[in-house]
């Protein structure tokens, strides 16, 4: 059976995932899809340390998780959105004012 | 223990694609399996309600939303940018910093936790966990059950006010010339 340590790696190995995809991706749309990545990295430690302390709280911490996550991906897409209309790309490194 | 390596493969397969893609489409599929992989962890780790709420919020909801801007945006495949007008600088060494960022992240977790001692398997049995959790929410986290309805409602209220496009700059725009006119306007 596998054990806390092999969900932990897997979470660890997702979330080194996830902040690679940030740093080196040019992208807005795929830097929100790397911090969703790294999102449920951590969702996967939370329910794993959970399941082997027997409590249910891992679980709903995961649940409140997932809505944040929710209204995150609403709240920057629809900045994505606004940022492309206004600059026709979706490249960080074309953003540099924070005059509209 | 078949299961799980099957399970983390795909997840850490998919996820690695999803950031080597260069059209976001695909990126969003991927992800939508590699969430699919999670869910059959969740199911492994006696985790039965987030299993179903990965696979309906996060692949069915979340997602969805995201492939629905990426098809509105019909965005750019490549992300280095083909104007030639405005040339981009390119941080390379940036980039290599970053990668070497993430390596060593990835590094520093692997070796913390090869160093901690293993707990073994799972002891314990599983908790009777979707009732359990449907009574821990309303009674323990009841205030945080009713902040997150205001957290969702403010979410809503700002991606409509920030994706809503005002007629005032439509015109503006319109008079220096069709640059933002990308995508449909309505009538």
């Amino acid at each position: 059976m596998p054990t806390l340590n092999h969900f932990l790696l897997l979470s660890a190995v997702l979330f080194a995932i996830g902040t690679a995809g940030v740093f080196l991706r040019r992208n807005l749309i795929t830097i929100l899809l790397s911090i969703e990545i790294m999102l449920n990295a951590v969702n996967l430690s939370f329910v794993a340390f959970g399941r082997a302390f027997g409590s249910t709280d891992g679980q709903i911490i995961v649940f409140f998780v997932m809505t944040v996550a929710a209204a995150e991906a609403a709240v920057g897409l629809a900045i994505v959105i606004g940022l492309f209309r206004h600059r026709e790309s979706l490249n960080p490194d074309r953003f540099t004012q924070l005059r509209w | 223990m078949i299961v799980f390596y099957a399970f983390a493969a795909v997840a850490i397969g998919a996820s690695l694609l999803v950031i080597a893609q260069r059209n976001p489409i695909y990126s969003v599929l991927l992800l939508i399996a590699s969430f699919g992989a999670l869910s059959g962890l969740y199911v492994m780790l006696d985790a039965p309600f987030v299993a179903v709420i990965q696979i309906v919020v996060y692949a069915g909801a979340i997602m969805v939303l995201f492939l629905f801007v990426v098809m509105l945006l019909n965005a750019p495949q490549e992300d280095t940018d083909m104007d030639e007008r405005r040339p981009l600088p390119v941080h390379k060494g940036a980039m290599k910093f970053g990668g070497l960022l993430a390596a060593a992240l990835a590094g520093e977790l692997v070796w913390a936790l090869t160093r901690s001692s293993d707990p073994g398997a799972f002891s314990g049995g599983a908790t009777d966990s979707v009732a359990a959790i449907g009574r821990s929410l309303f009674t323990d986290y009841a205030f945080a059950f009713e902040v997150t309805s205001v957290l969702i409602l403010v979410a809503m209220l700002g991606a409509v006010v920030l994706a809503h496009r005002d007629r005032r700059s439509r015109a503006s725009r319109a008079a220096v010339g069709p640059v933002g006119n990308v995508l449909p306007q309505k009538p």
